[in-house]
């Protein structure tokens, strides 16, 4: 059985109080501080956040894929399956990297081997983790690019990355990925690079194939529409730490902090009249180096007062599934 | 009224772009380099822009929209067409003839650090302009309007003897703005300004282009990927395909009732920020990447994607079609 120790009804993956830290010219700085959350089989949870706050980090973390030095995972739990991730020996972390968790990045180019087909770079963790023979591997790889929609997938296995176009290729990541059927796919801001359409195929096709094979999804973004559309949960990442959290349509239906109030009303929606001005966040996004004491947003706060320039808020819950770190988050209205 | 149709030249028009053509050479051969090819990136592009609007290029990668920028900026040889810049056809213009004309043009970039000096004061890089064109004889009065076009931008006083790299993002496009805008051009291309940014600083740099339009009447050609972007800073919006406007329509009506089935697949194609909206929208994304613009397709260039494909698209290339209300569209859908 593949689900190991985890109990029933336990999540899939828990991160409980992770923080990561990197030691620089200016100091440490803390790019991941204490922070928690749940993913259930099967379920799609967006962590949003600008530059800097910490959401590619995390994702990092979870697969311990931070460079070290100058990165250091200092404090918290990845339970994934039951077993802490970050107990794991070298040898059996690899063992769980590309086989039950897999990653995708932004920029396809840099995480496939330019000097190999793509067949051989899609059939050598089937391969490596489940032993499946090379020639039965390679009929894998073109069943999984076929079912990544790629046109002409028995010939294109032969392929080189260079030959491919963006978009083939951000395919070609998400085939292997899928190819040892991990029960968690992490998608760090996987079509950033691409054209918009090609944009909305990729994401499609992403929650197309995790539903079908009852896989988690992580989406990692910047892009509110794409929370929207495709994300069960969020969390909203700033300054390094989680601020809001909760199902997709809570958080955007009632945003309960300041920060992701602020974001919703910077954006230009298509279905909006026009003529409206946008309400920018005044400010700019905290310096990690150089966090203010209490609440990372409150220099950039239109609500903020003493408190918040001191105390800094803890995540507690705002309603029966939603958690803002906002000493205010109940009299707040969007 | 069907003079406002956007062929026609219009008393107002800052610029007018004519057939513009700009095509690129591809050589091969190691010894002996022969032309073996041409990259269409901007084949036959007509628009005009009016005194104090907004117009918007957006489309996807290799559609032509930087390049037809910088073809107007006369950054780039054009290969055929005409560019009429307030009633005067530069199209022929040398660099020398150019010099006076760039005074009235100015272009805003994506990457605020790359195009700027990191060696030079914000002072220097905002002043730079007035120099070169002989408009800081007196230091005084150059002083001043430095300060001035600063404000303008709201950057603080004491930011004028600081270095690019003590800036934030935001700032230094703030910075490249207020560089544009030291000449009082006519016209601003604006190429990319916000997609480098992060989402929270988009809105600050897009409300004070558009309070800046509103103060000083500034014109601007916005270019973009980001329609969501594109159609709130816009008054009128081309959709470029292939070195191709595709369709032309004032931001109101590219929503509302978009004709051409590419603008209609780029609408599809951006989520709506909210999970209520989103989840009661038809999805139809179109299959698919944009080929080659060294080999577009024969007939209409988008015939390869088009959900709405007829026989007819696939040989015969359809013209610009006049709408009236200022729309204009190229599809055999809405023919005669």
């Amino acid at each position: 059985m593949r689900t190991g120790a985890r109990l029933m009804g336990a999540p899939l993956l828990s991160v409980r109080n992770l923080s990561t830290e990197f030691r620089t010219e200016r100091g440490t700085v803390k790019a991941v501080d204490d922070v928690s959350f749940d993913l259930a089989a099967g379920e799609t949870l967006a962590i949003v956040g600008e530059s800097g706050s910490g959401k590619s980090v995390t994702a990092m973390s979870i697969l311990r894929l931070i460079p070290d030095p100058p990165g250091r995972i200092s404090a918290g739990e990845v339970v994934f399956d039951g077993r802490d991730l970050l107990k794991l020996e070298d040898h059996e972390i690899r063992a769980i990297r590309g086989n039950r968790i897999a990653m995708i990045f932004q920029e396809p180019m840099s995480s496939l081997n330019p000097s190999l087909t793509i067949g051989l770079q899609i059939a050598e963790p089937i391969n490596l983790h489940r032993k499946t023979p090379w020639a039965a591997a390679m009929d894998m790889a073109v069943e999984l690019l076929s079912r990544v929609r790629l046109p002409d997938a028995r010939s294109r296995v032969k392929s080189y990355p260079h030959q491919f176009s963006g978009g083939m290729r951000q395919r070609a990541m998400i085939a292997m990925a899928l190819a040892c059927q991990p029960q968690l796919i992490i998608a760090d801001e996987p079509t950033t690079a691409l054209d918009v359409t090609v944009q909305a195929q990729i994401l499609a096709l992403l929650k197309e194939v995790t539903r079908a094979a009852n896989s988690a999804l992580i989406l990692i973004t910047h892009d509110l529409g794409v929370v929207a559309r495709y994300a069960d949960r969020v969390c909203v990442m700033y300054g390094g730490r989680i601020i809001e959290a909760g199902p997709a349509r809570e958080i955007y239906a009632r945003p309960r902090h300041p920060y992701t109030i602020g974001l919703m009303a910077s954006v230009p929606r298509l279905d909006q009249a026009t003529g409206t001005r946008l309400v920018p966040i005044d400010g700019q996004p905290p310096n990690l180096a150089n966090l203010p004491p209490g609440c990372a947003f409150a220099p950039r706060c239109r609500n903020a007062v003493d408190r918040c320039r001191v105390e800094r808020p803890a995540l507690v819950r705002s309603g029966p599934e939603h958690l803002s770190a906002c000493h205010f988050h109940d009299q707040l209205s969007a | 009224m069907t003079s406002s149709a956007p062929d026609a030249i219009l008393p107002e028009a800052v610029l007018e772009v004519r057939d513009l053509k700009v095509h690129f050479p591809v050589m091969a051969g190691a010894v002996v380099r022969k032309q073996v090819g041409s990259v269409k990136a901007v084949d036959g592009v007509s628009f005009n822009v009016r005194r104090g609007e907004t117009l918007g290029l957006v489309g996807e990668s290799g559609c032509g929209k930087s390049t037809t920028g910088l073809a107007v900026l006369k950054m780039l040889d054009i290969t055929s067409g005409q560019v009429v810049f307030e009633g005067e056809d530069i199209s022929g213009y040398d660099r020398a003839r150019m010099r006076p004309i760039r005074r009235r043009m100015q272009m805003v970039y994506q990457d605020p650090f790359g195009s700027l000096n990191p060696r030079m004061k914000v002072a220097e890089i905002v002043g730079e302009p007035l120099e070169v064109h002989g408009m800081a004889t007196d230091r005084a009065v150059y002083r001043e309007r430095v300060a001035s076009l600063l404000d303008m931008v709201g950057l603080l006083p004491d930011m004028a003897d600081r270095y690019p790299h003590e800036f934030s993002g935001g700032q230094r496009q703030r910075i490249g703005i207020a560089r544009a805008l030291a000449l009082e051009p006519s016209l601003i291309i604006c190429d990319e300004p916000v997609s480098a940014l992060d989402v929270s600083i988009q809105a600050q740099v897009v409300n004070l282009f558009q309070e800046l339009q509103e103060r000083l009447g500034l014109t601007y050609i916005f270019i973009a990927h980001d329609l969501a972007v594109v159609r709130h800073i816009s008054h009128r919006i081309a959709v470029m395909y292939l070195g191709r406007i595709v369709e032309i329509a004032s931001r109101g009506d590219l929503y509302a009732r978009p004709l051409h089935p590419y603008t209609v697949a780029l609408l599809a194609a951006i989520p709506i920020p909210d999970p209520e909206v989103e989840a009661s929208r038809p999805q139809q994304i179109i299959t698919g990447e944009v080929p080659s613009a060294m080999r577009p397709p024969p007939g209409c260039r988008f015939h390869t994607r088009c959900p709405r494909v007829m026989d007819v698209c696939r040989s015969v290339d359809p013209p610009m079609r006049d709408m009236g209300d200022g729309r204009a569209v190229a599809c055999h859908l809405h023919g005669a």
